[in-house]
């Protein structure tokens, strides 16, 4: 029996043709759901994986760059031992909050142009802002086509004697600054950093580094998605590191004096 | 040549009656009339050096290079046409890039051989095609399975070897590494070696000008290839002329 003589009837008006699915009517449907619905979803539209905080300051001659080693699922601290800061080259560093995963994919293509890159054998290399430039087109492309990548990333590097710290989000934004704090970090880091960097605005490398680990600190007393284990790391003229793993020493004895937040 | 005239060397699809595809040996006669490109594998990496032969004084100095880097840790030296190799080269760079996209991992050079060879060798099944008139050594270090090193024909066929030769003096060239226990020798000594090799086998009075490419990928460049340092180079190109100029002095005792 075909559904025309059976669906003539009041009831079946807008409903589905034969073989198709029905969509219910009512708020919250919008093109991309009705998409989704049929098939595989095509599109990342949400994280999974994250970072929190990622912790950027210039120093006189260098940048420094830190991210706490947790990746959490959700609320779940899942991952405990997650690399978020990168070294490119002799001259670049990259640090990452936001979904790992499109982390990861960007940093196999970033690899790759470097190996491009070196296989010419020219001697020059891509230096941060150049990098930086292109990682704004790259996010703002993929946001323009409704499928960012879900990251915000700091880019530190050292041109021409020059510290260089950028910033790059989701959605293409990006900006220049002594000091980057994002995540949770823009909050309740940024504000310390600012203030550390107009005090003393040619630090060394050790104060700098003193910097990051009070804010670290301060974070993972804080930050629920933070975990008491951070990677640093360094661009000075003599090149970039990743430092190893470092956990702080923490203090909870007053913890107890906070109520109400149960 | 016997081919020519049979009307059988037209596409590289057709075999001649006694079995041999000559734009197969076409393009190796094009590798024949290039400078000689060498390579030898030692205890602890792989070495390459190429007589790269400058036709005019207008050049400009390392023009044109005949050593190629393929991925980190894989090198490649060519003789023949130099834009045959950099068609190669290109092929090579993206079957590394592609190995590594799939697999995470840098690709062993036995794979990227067969790969690239494969490539090579269909350029020798179709009349719309020519055979590649190149013979490229590719060479490799790594931790799990030590120094590596192929050739790869026009015909894309591929060996491994210890050592190596190919293009103008390949035969002087080999007879030259036979003499060498390159199996107990570390780079650096190897190094001089192939300087001294190349120097020997250049033809002064045929080809006037040649500039010496050397590089390397072993354990003490941590894996990757690259050109020899400038301080390692000037030793080796010291360590071949002198070698050269102790032979024409003994060679003119003799006389």
């Amino acid at each position: 029996m075909t559904s025309e003589s059976m669906m003539s009837t009041e009831f079946w008006r807008n409903g589905p043709s034969p073989g198709s699915v029905y969509n219910f009517p009512g708020p919250g449907q919008t093109a991309m759901q009705n998409q989704s619905q049929i098939g595989a979803a095509k599109r990342t539209l949400a994280p999974t994986v994250t970072g929190t905080s990622v912790l950027g300051i210039k120093f006189n001659g260098g940048v420094v760059i830190a991210a706490d080693m947790l990746g959490s699922y959700g609320l779940s601290a899942r991952y405990r031992n997650l690399s978020r800061v990168m070294k490119v080259n002799d001259s670049t560093i990259i640090g990452c909050g936001g979904d790992y995963a499109d982390f990861q994919y960007l940093q196999s293509v970033i690899e790759q142009r470097v190996i491009d890159e070196e296989c010419l054998n020219d001697g020059l290399a891509t230096h941060q802002r150049g990098l930086y430039s292109w990682m704004t087109r790259i996010l703002y492309n993929r946001r323009s086509q409704f499928n960012p990548l879900w990251n915000v990333f700091l880019v530190g590097g050292l041109q021409d004697g020059e510290p260089f710290l950028g910033f790059v989000d989701k959605i293409g934004v990006a900006d220049e600054s002594p000091t980057i704090c994002t995540g949770y970090g823009a909050y309740i880091a940024n504000p310390l950093l600012r203030e550390a960097y107009e005090n003393n605005p040619n630090m060394t490398l050790e104060e700098a580094q003193k910097q990051i680990e009070r804010c670290m600190k301060i974070l993972y007393y804080r930050d629920a998605r933070s975990i008491n284990k951070y990677e640093v790391a360094i661009v000075t003229k003599d090149g970039c590191i990743v430092k190893p793993p470092v956990q702080p020493e923490t203090n909870w004895e007053i913890a107890h004096l906070i109520k109400g937040y149960e | 040549m016997s081919s020519i005239g049979t009307g059988y060397d037209l596409s590289a699809s057709q075999f001649s009656p006694d079995g041999r595809v000559f734009q197969v040996e076409y393009a190796l006669k094009a590798v024949e009339n290039s400078g000689t490109a060498i390579g030898i594998q030692g205890k602890d990496g792989v070495v390459f050096g190429v007589e790269k032969l400058v036709t005019s004084k207008l050049y400009e100095a390392g023009a044109n290079k005949r050593i190629f880097n393929i991925d980190r840790h894989i090198g490649m030296a060519v003789a023949g046409l130099l834009a045959d190799a950099r068609s190669i080269v290109e092929t090579s760079r993206d079957e590394a890039s592609n190995y590594r996209s799939n697999y995470g991992s840098p690709i062993p050079l036995r794979h990227l051989v067969d790969r690239v060879a494969m490539y090579v060798h269909a350029h020798t099944l179709y009349s719309s095609v020519r055979p590649f008139g190149v013979s490229a050594i590719l060479g490799s270090y790594d931790q799990q399975d030590g120094p590596q090193m192929y050739l790869i024909d026009p015909s894309g066929v591929s060996w491994g070897y210890y050592g190596c030769a190919t293009g103008k003096a390949r035969q002087a060239a080999k007879t030259e590494i036979e003499k060498l226990k390159m199996k107990d020798m570390p780079i650096v000594d190897l190094v001089k070696e192939v300087a001294k090799i190349i120097y020997i086998v250049h033809d002064e009075v045929k080809d006037k000008n040649f500039e010496l490419e050397l590089s390397w990928v072993g354990e003490m460049t941590g894996g990757k290839h690259e050109f020899v340092p400038k301080n390692v180079y000037a030793e080796a190109e010291k360590f071949a002329k002198e070698a050269l100029e102790e032979s024409d002095d003994s060679d003119e005792e003799d006389l």
